[in-house]
């Protein structure tokens, strides 16, 4: 069974609590995203380790088609690789994706490693989810077999999970 | 009530089962029921779509089949259109049948030829292509895919046994074997 497979780097991601730290990446040639910059709403950071490979396609897609689900439960989705800006742009292009993907191409992997989840020996990301509150704290972290698809769902109930504690103040 | 976030992701269990609510093959009493996630556009769902039927032929009235969209939109430009043109069907008694016309042409569904198939279906096409295009069946669709993101789909197709999601092979004796072990 693929979804039993013990995740590598489970124990080094940042964990629940956490304050998230802050960073700037390029998401096109000309434009940065500053994560701090969506202080007051939540936000789902995907990291993954690469455009083009199957999984990430499949990942990204789904996440592609759920946009209006995350705009309704307020939160912002920024999917993050070690690619760099043309590879991302013509990925983005080519699976039509409606949301930033940020490089994490120099110095490489330093936001991977910041949050935990680099893959030292292959030089990529982890496949790591992380849910951020309004206030920018780690509020859900995940990290998946690198081959298998993570899959919505525990996003989602995170993201329930801010929204109903929101609802209860 | 804080709802449970799960230690592992996918959540592989079907969170909505509502037997009522879906089209099914079968009768619903069945010791067996597979739900399959399906994209009318997606290749991988057009060749699960003869094993599907295997299944169904050499399970017979032991097995209840159900079907729900999940369209990937954006990747295949034609899905939703397709969902919801089967839905419309769906409500004028025809869903199956739609449904198989669809899997058996995927290379021909853009809204012309969903009007065809309309048409060899004896339905009236105008009329239920202005639903399509109206997005009358577009709720519907939007429910299966919102239950599947919940349950653990993450890709298509994505087949539920008796509620658990299955991640074994499709081929036909696999399938059946973990079919058969579960009732």
């Amino acid at each position: 069974m693929l979804v039993m497979n013990k995740p590598n780097h489970q124990g080094t991601a940042l964990p629940a609590g956490t304050p998230a730290p802050d960073f700037s990446l390029h998401s096109t040639p000309d434009q940065t995203v500053k994560l701090s910059e969506f202080r007051g709403q939540p936000v789902v950071l995907a990291f993954y380790p690469a455009d083009w490979s199957p999984v990430c396609g499949d990942q990204m897609a789904l996440y592609n088609e759920m946009l209006s689900e995350f705009q309704e439960l307020g939160a912002e989705l920024l999917g993050i690789s070690v690619d760099g800006v043309w590879c991302h742009g013509q990925f983005s292009h080519d699976r039509k994706l409606h949301f930033p993907l940020l490089a994490d191409f120099e110095p490489k992997g330093e936001v991977s490693r910041l949050y935990g989840v680099y893959r030292h020996g292959e030089g990529v990301s982890e496949r790591a989810l992380f849910v951020l509150n309004a206030d920018g704290v780690i509020h859900w972290s995940y990290v998946s077999p690198v081959g298998v698809n993570p899959g919505a769902a525990g996003i989602i109930s995170a993201l329930e999970e801010l929204q109903n504690q929101t609802e209860a103040k | 009530m804080k709802p449970e976030i799960p230690d592992s992701i996918p959540k592989s269990k079907l969170t909505l089962p509502a037997p009522g609510r879906d089209h099914i093959q079968g009768p619903k009493n069945a010791p067996i029921m597979l739900l399959e996630y399906g994209d009318y556009q997606c290749p991988y769902c057009g060749q699960a779509y003869p094993i599907v039927k295997e299944i169904q032929k050499r399970l017979g009235d032991r097995l209840c089949f159900a079907f729900r969209n999940f369209p990937l939109a954006n990747a295949h430009p034609y899905a939703e259109h397709a969902a919801e043109t089967a839905e419309a069907a769906g409500t004028r008694g025809a869903f199956w049948e739609m449904h198989d016309l669809l899997f058996e042409n995927q290379d021909a569904l853009d809204d012309d030829a969903l009007a065809e198939y309309a048409t060899a279906l004896n339905l009236d096409a105008p009329g239920l292509i202005k639903e399509v295009v109206a997005g009358a069946h577009k709720p519907r669709v939007r429910e299966d895919f919102r239950s599947g993101v919940r349950s653990g789909v993450n890709g298509t197709p994505t087949f539920f046994i008796n509620g658990e999601r299955y991640d074994g092979s499709p081929d036909v004796e696999e399938f059946l074997a973990a079919l058969t072990g579960s009732a």
